[in-house]
């Protein structure tokens, strides 16, 4: 994961931008409406109804989104619209930017482990 | 660095990852097929698989837990689409409920994996596909969680070591 962590410095190397982004993604409901808004924007309100707790709460965790450039609030007649902040081609390439990085770990394991355990037979490591 | 080349097709939603192994084909399938192996390696070290059901055959099934530093568990399937040994297998990769069975609503993906002989060792192709980019973002709000209390902790150890 030390590679996850190194794309995220690089992208965005400043300390007050990394504390708003680990921020606003440490917490489990931020990260739902993150992943919700992204597929397709939602009012404020209808977000609020799937979650087990106040529209003023939810509304907050939205603001901290927001700071984090994480999501773009607009204003619908009198509803407030939260929608992801990338166009989908660029996210989907982002998304896939951090399945590249899961997958360079699973690889680099998968290497050490072949590395460590070849005497023998194939199953000679059970 | 065994990966020799990564391509993302945002459009068609498909990652390609190419890998190349020091170890013969044998040994590389092997890391697979055997339960015991694949759990060594499919999980990152803060979020370790264990695999409880693996049965290798077209139809079988396999079923792991994967579990956090904080004890959180997520439960995962494979299904067995297809397996030529020792050049190809694909499986679908999803997601299981607390009752055991594949999760309602969630998102699930294909792997195919392709090996050869090459070099004196094992080119390995691994094709993801996902099915939308819907289903690709639910995978990967799963998945942050883990990179970002991985990240966070190596930050936590920079602080610590300043």
């Amino acid at each position: 994961m030390l590679s996850y962590n190194q794309m995220v410095v690089r992208h965005q190397s400043s300390a007050d931008y990394l504390d708003r982004l680990f921020g606003a993604l440490a917490d489990a409901t931020r990260r739902d409406i993150l992943a919700r808004v992204m597929g397709a924007d939602a009012s404020v309100t209808e977000l609020a109804a799937r979650y087990r707790m106040s529209f003023a709460a939810v509304q907050k965790h939205v603001a901290v989104l927001e700071r984090a450039h994480l999501v773009t609030k607009r204003r619908d007649g009198r509803a407030q619209r939260v929608d992801g902040n990338l166009s989908a081609v660029r996210r989907a390439n982002s998304l896939l930017a951090q399945f590249e990085q899961i997958w360079q770990a699973r690889i680099g394991r998968l290497d050490e482990l072949l590395a460590t355990s070849n005497q023998g037979e194939p199953n000679a490591g059970r | 660095m065994p990966v020799v080349e990564i391509h993302k097709d945002p459009k068609a939603l498909t990652m390609t990852v190419v890998a190349q192994f020091a170890a013969p084909v044998s040994r590389v399938w092997a890391a697979y097929a055997d339960p015991r192996l694949l759990e060594r390696f499919w999980g990152p070290p803060t979020w370790p698989a264990k695999f409880v059901r693996h049965d290798f055959a077209v139809g079988g099934r396999s079923e792991y837990y994967m579990t956090g530093p904080d004890g959180e568990q997520s439960r995962g399937f494979f299904e067995f689409l297809s397996i030529d040994e020792p050049r190809a297998f694909e499986v679908l990769d999803g997601f299981l409920g607390p009752d055991g069975k594949p999760a309602e609503g969630m998102p699930t993906m294909t792997m195919r994996f392709t090996f050869e002989p090459h070099d004196g060792g094992t080119r390995m192709v691994t094709v993801t596909t996902f099915p939308s980019l819907e289903a690709l973002e639910r995978l990967l709000s799963m998945g942050m969680e883990e990179g970002m209390k991985a990240a966070m902790g190596q930050i936590d150890a920079v602080l610590a070591a300043g």
